[in-house]
Parts: C-alpha cells; sequence; structure tokens
C-alpha cells in the first residue's frame, strides 16, 4: 500500500466508521441496520491493524533474516474480535427472522404503527 | 472502501445490499494483506466475506429483499450526528502517532517481549498463534463461549421450541 501521510488513514477510517453509524440509526430496514453495524465494526477492525503497522516491518512470523516484524498483538485481538462479531451478527439476523415472522415486515416504523394500533 | 459502504447507503435492492457487504469484507481482508495482518486477512475473508454473507442472505430468502425509503425527517438528523460525532473522533486522532511509525506506545510494552521470547517459550514461528492460543489463551476460551452462548440465543430465538408452540396453536384452532 502506498505511504499515507501521518493521519489520514485514521481519518478514512473514521469516516467509514460514520457511514456505518449513519446506517444503523437512519435507516428503518432490519438488515440494513446489522449490515450497518458491520461495515461500522470492519472500520473498527481496520483502525486496531493500522495502529499495528510498522513501516518496513513484514508479518510477524518468525524467520531468519527479518528484524521488524509489525505488532502482533492488535492482529489477536482482531482475530477474536472478527469471529464474535459473526456470532452477534447471526443472533441478529435471527431476531430479524422471528421479528417478521411476528409482525410480517422487517421496517421499524411499520412495526411501531402496528403497535399503535393494536 | 469508501464507495462500496456508500453504495451500501444508498441502495435499497437488499440482495445488492448484501452482496456488497462481502464484498467490503473482501477489501478489507486485501487491506489487512498490505498491513501484514496475514491471519486476520484469512478470517476476514473465510468469515466476514463467507459465512455472514451467507447469513444475511438466509434471512432475505426467510423476510423481504426490498426496503422502503428513509424519510428525510430522520435521514437529517442522523447525519447530523454522524457528522458531529466523526468530527469529534478525528479531532481525537490528531494526537495519534503517525501510521507505521515504530516508536508508537502501542509497540513498546508487551508487543517487543512477544516477537523476542515467544520462539524459545512457544516454539512456534507464527507469533500470532502463539499470542493466541498461549499468552492470551483465556481470551480465546471467553471467545468459544461467546459463539456458544449466540449458538443457543440462535436456537431459542428461532429453533425446534417455536414450531412445537405453533403446532400447538394449530391444534387448539382445531378444537374450537
Amino acid at each position: 500500500m502506498m505511504e499515507f501521510p501521518g493521519q489520514l488513514i485514521y481519518w478514512i477510517v473514521v469516516v467509514m466508521m460514520m457511514m456505518g453509524f449513519y446506517i444503523v440509526i437512519a435507516q428503518g430496514n432490519f438488515v440494513k441496520k446489522i449490515v450497518g453495524l458491520n461495515v461500522f465494526q470492519v472500520s473498527v477492525f481496520l483502525l486496531y491493524i493500522t495502529m499495528g503497522k510498522v513501516t518496513g516491518g513484514t508479518a510477524p512470523i518468525l524467520a531468519d533474516g527479518i528484524e521488524i516484524y509489525s505488532n502482533p498483538l492488535p492482529h489477536v485481538l482482531i482475530l477474536t474480535a472478527i469471529v464474535v462479531g459473526v456470532a452477534t451478527t447471526s443472533l441478529g439476523l435471527a431476531l430479524v427472522v422471528r421479528i417478521n415472522e411476528e409482525y410480517g415486515t422487517i421496517e421499524d416504523d411499520d412495526i411501531l404503527e402496528q403497535e399503535s394500533d393494536a | 472502501m469508501l464507495i462500496t459502504a456508500f453504495a451500501i447507503i444508498r441502495i435499497r435492492y437488499l440482495f445488492s445490499v448484501v452482496i456488497l457487504t462481502g464484498l467490503f469484507s473482501l477489501l478489507a481482508a486485501a487491506i489487512y494483506v498490505l498491513m501484514d495482518a496475514v491471519d486476520v486477512a484469512f478470517t476476514e475473508a473465510a468469515v466476514g466475506a463467507g459465512v455472514s454473507t451467507v447469513l444475511m442472505l438466509g434471512t432475505l430468502a426467510l423476510t423481504t429483499t426490498e426496503e422502503k425509503t428513509t424519510s428525510k425527517s430522520r435521514a437529517v438528523p442522523a447525519a447530523i450526528l454522524s457528522i458531529i460525532t466523526g468530527a469529534v473522533l478525528i479531532y481525537g486522532t490528531l494526537e495519534m502517532p503517525n501510521y507505521g511509525d515504530g516508536k508508537a506506545p502501542i509497540h513498546q510494552h508487551v508487543a517487543p517481549r512477544y516477537l523476542n521470547q515467544s520462539a524459545q517459550e512457544i516454539d512456534l514461528p507464527n507469533v500470532v498463534t502463539s499470542v493466541l492460543a498461549s499468552y492470551r489463551g483465556y481470551d480465546t476460551l471467553g471467545e468459544t463461549f461467546v459463539i456458544f452462548t449466540a449458538a443457543m440465543g440462535v436456537l431459542a430465538i428461532i429453533g425446534r421450541g417455536r414450531r412445537r408452540r405453533k403446532k400447538e396453536d394449530v391444534e387448539r384452532e382445531a378444537k374450537t
């Protein structure tokens, strides 16, 4: 990847994070909300991985003749986080399926309407 | 990636949205490789781009594939709120070390120890594996518990118990 000047890469990550945040709070469709959560999540992962990168370093797999490695700790944390993220995604999607069975819709304002009618 | 994220906001046809999410994950995986996080890239490509997409497609098959338009009254405050939050976060990054800086605080504490000692202590060339399975083994154990709990939750929500309840409903209707 080409070298970014200073903190530019963090700003790109923040913009992506906010796109995810916008999807979660602005859009009424539950599947879309979960997609937004995923976008947010991946941006946070990227933030961690960018912090672990060392210029001129290689992947943290020990080998002869290599002096600089990138930091392995963020990689481990994010590895765990990705798997946990999928677990929460699946739980959320299960809730969406259940809500669709109960109300026949996955739009939150439709559900509010049905609730106020009842 | 930014373009993909933007398209996800705009497109209303949920099938395309889900496929774009897969693409988004795949691009993220490519970036992880470029930033030396090969293990993370493997996981993201397999789990993020693969399993998540399949789960979402399954949900779409069980529900609908069209989304309603977002009302302006909701979109505008949400956009303002996201922009404010983003501005605060960018303000927070101003004091962070530069990208790729080897002297950043993150590289000063346990990381050098992992890199220098794990070859003798664990005898594995891949430092990520030795940290994951040994130094931070309890983290990984906790992760397994989380997955187990999520699986239990999914089963409780859309598993067999619900089907049995439906059958009871049908029987009750048949009696009346």
